[in-house]
């Protein structure tokens, strides 16, 4: 059975499966900090690229935006906690190196020896006209839960998230007494509340 | 070329990210670093995720949710990856994980 | 069902050059109106082309150690990024390549813009342009979200996020009836993703021009014109999401649309030039307390208007 991939999207698949690997081993090669995240952003973009080949445009295109703003925001934290974020005093940051080598590269080989010996039932398979409406009804109808969940897990980091990462209380704001006219913010914010 | 072996061309590619990302994720000693591996992983999850439902099952929309759940995941993980990184720098002004090693239960 | 894209129209590199073309277009006409506002109407055609002429014989300056990798990638992206923002705006009724998630295809490249905007400030390893690039991605949080609800309200009004199914939506009655917070987020997320205007802030005077500050020669026409043509290509895909795309009385459709997109770059010029620049620090409070409220409001009284089948 031949597949429905002409040669021109099996040839940028594979090309962009050999981008996304080199980019990720890059990752962790470069000195520049910069250059490791973008690095990273690069590996995700090639995996958007395989996504747009294999018809699924609307998560390879999620893929691409949010991986970007991601990493958008990845790169500030990588140049505010590293010591080396340009690269330009190179240094080794790793530990037992050797050993997770060999975790990574046995769980490639296990990984590669079932994807090549599984007899994978791959036979006509019907496809359906439009990918993205197909996963819209899916999560707003068969698969609501799990989009539900979604949400709430979401609401819940973003709440997590602020208590961790912020030192401030609402009496720093607005003093022992919390009757502050104006809160006392290390950034006014817009709306001079 | 058959579907299969396309198939398992594109596993393999995902087989490989996430081999990278486990190294990084093990072998880096800053978390920052450490949450890139991690991401290098949900990557390939989602690639096989991709794969699985083009070429397995696309009468059915579950991988496609799956990708969906995946990329959740990635933005949880870094959104509480840089919590717990500004927290633990705001409490030792460090950001490397061996020294949290007393963090042990 | 999608009717034909421009790339099976025309075949698939007449289509790009196409596209191309009319990004220029968009841009020099950008920057004539934006001429013509600042400074009145002598030579407002010329002087862009003039401009680009002089910056792609300018010789390149550099700065010490850059990250010459990076520094370069982030220039080129930008203009690359405006044209693939272009490829899913109706041009003459069809886009250069249509899929089933065109507005969030939009949206992308306009994300992408982040990495490249931040790429541009940091590669020149120097103090100003970092700090544009920084400001770049404090505005960036601010606008993302209600730009993303201003676009997906015209989707669900069309029940499609496809472009052409959003014009043809229309044909009864223009979008921005219904949900002119959209239009008018949109209209302002453009041109802060172009980082113009009143939010020139990561490009401004007072650090040395920002990310554009250690530019020269085809970098900086490069970056100068992606704007341009992201300012033209978001005033097109305005027109064709909420001002109703071709249709109109008389004149034919892709006249009409053209008219549109005029319309709405000398708006956004003559409005946003006549606006003081704001502080980056100060737009993500607005963003998140008043515009996303705002447009989720609006999405939600356009939900409703589904249900009762207004758009039907």
């Amino acid at each position: 059975m031949l597949s429905d991939l002409s040669g021109w999207a099996i040839t940028a698949v594979a090309i962009l499966g050999v981008l996304s690997v080199a980019a990720g081993v890059a990752v962790f090669v470069v000195d520049s900090m910069a250059r490791a995240t973008f690095a990273l952003l690069a590996s995700f973009l090639a995996v958007a690229g395989i996504l747009l080949a294999l018809d699924l445009v609307y998560l390879a295109v999620v893929t691409a935006l949010m991986m970007t703003i991601e990493m958008a925001i990845m790169a500030v934290f990588m140049i505010m906690f590293m010591m080396n974020p340009a690269g330009l005093m190179p240094m080794t940051m790793v530990h037992n190196a050797k050993g997770s080598a060999a975790v990574g590269a046995g769980v490639f080989v296990l990984l590669a020896v079932g994807i090549w010996t599984i007899d994978w039932p791959t036979m006509n398979p019907v496809r359906p006209d439009d990918s993205t409406r197909q996963l819209g009804e899916a999560i707003m109808g068969s698969h609501m839960l799990v989009m539900l969940v979604i949400g709430i897990g979401l609401f819940a980091t973003i709440l997590a998230g602020t208590v961790l990462a912020t030192a401030r209380g609402r009496y720093d704001r607005l003093g022992p007494g919390l009757d502050a006219e104006h809160p006392d913010d290390p950034v006014p914010g817009g709306l001079r509340r | 070329m058959t579907a299969e072996l396309v198939l398992q061309i594109v596993l393999t590619v995902a087989a490989g990210l996430i081999g990278v990302g486990l190294f990084g994720a093990l072998s880096q000693q800053t978390i920052v670093m450490v949450m890139m591996g991690l991401e290098l992983v949900l990557n390939g999850v989602l690639l096989a995720g991709g794969a699985a439902w083009y070429f397995l099952a696309p009468e059915l929309p579950d991988a496609q949710v799956l990708v969906v759940v995946a990329l959740v995941v990635m933005a949880v993980e870094m959104a509480m990856g840089f919590a717990v990184t500004v927290a633990f720098y705001r409490a030792r002004q460090l950001d490397m994980i061996d020294m949290a090693s007393d963090l042990r239960g | 069902m999608p009717e034909q894209t421009l790339a099976e129209a025309w075949g698939l590199v007449p289509a790009v050059l196409g596209i191309v073309a009319v990004g220029v277009v968009l841009g020099v006409v950008v920057a004539a109106v934006d001429r013509v506002v600042v400074f009145g109407a002598s030579g407002a055609v010329v002087e862009p082309i003039r401009s680009s002429a002089r910056l792609l014989a300018e010789q390149r300056r550099t700065t010490l150690a850059p990250d010459r990798l990076l520094w370069r990638i982030g220039c080129v992206a930008v203009p690359t990024l405006a044209l693939l923002s272009l490829a899913v705006v109706p041009v003459a009724g069809r886009t250069l390549w249509s899929t089933s998630a065109d507005l969030v295809w939009f949206n992308a490249m306009e994300a992408l813009l982040w990495a490249a905007v931040w790429l541009v400030g940091w590669g020149p390893n120097a103090v100003h342009a970092l700090t544009g690039g920084y400001r770049f991605l404090a505005q960036g949080l601010a606008y993302e979200l209600p730009l993303m609800f201003a676009l997906i309200t015209a989707g669900l009004a069309a029940g499609s996020l496809r472009t052409t199914d959003v014009v043809a939506a229309q044909e009864a009655l223009w979008l921005v009836v219904t949900m002119p917070v959209a239009f008018v987020v949109f209209v302002a997320g453009a041109a802060a993703f172009a980082f113009w205007g009143p939010f020139a802030a990561p490009a401004e005077a007072d650090i040395a021009g920002g990310v554009t500050s250690e530019l020269s020669g085809v970098d900086r026409l490069l970056v100068e014109a992606g704007r341009a043509v992201f300012l033209g290509a978001s005033a097109a895909m305005a027109a064709a999401l909420f001002l109703g795309g071709d249709s109109g009385p008389w004149l034919p459709g892709p006249l009409w649309h053209l008219l549109k997109t005029l319309a709405v770059v000398a708006a956004l010029v003559w409005v946003g030039r006549r606006m003081p620049v704001l502080r980056p620090d100060r737009t993500v409070e607005v963003g998140w307390m008043v515009l996303v409220p705002l447009t989720l409001l609006q999405a939600l009284v356009v939900a409703v208007l589904v249900l009762t089948g207004f758009y039907a």
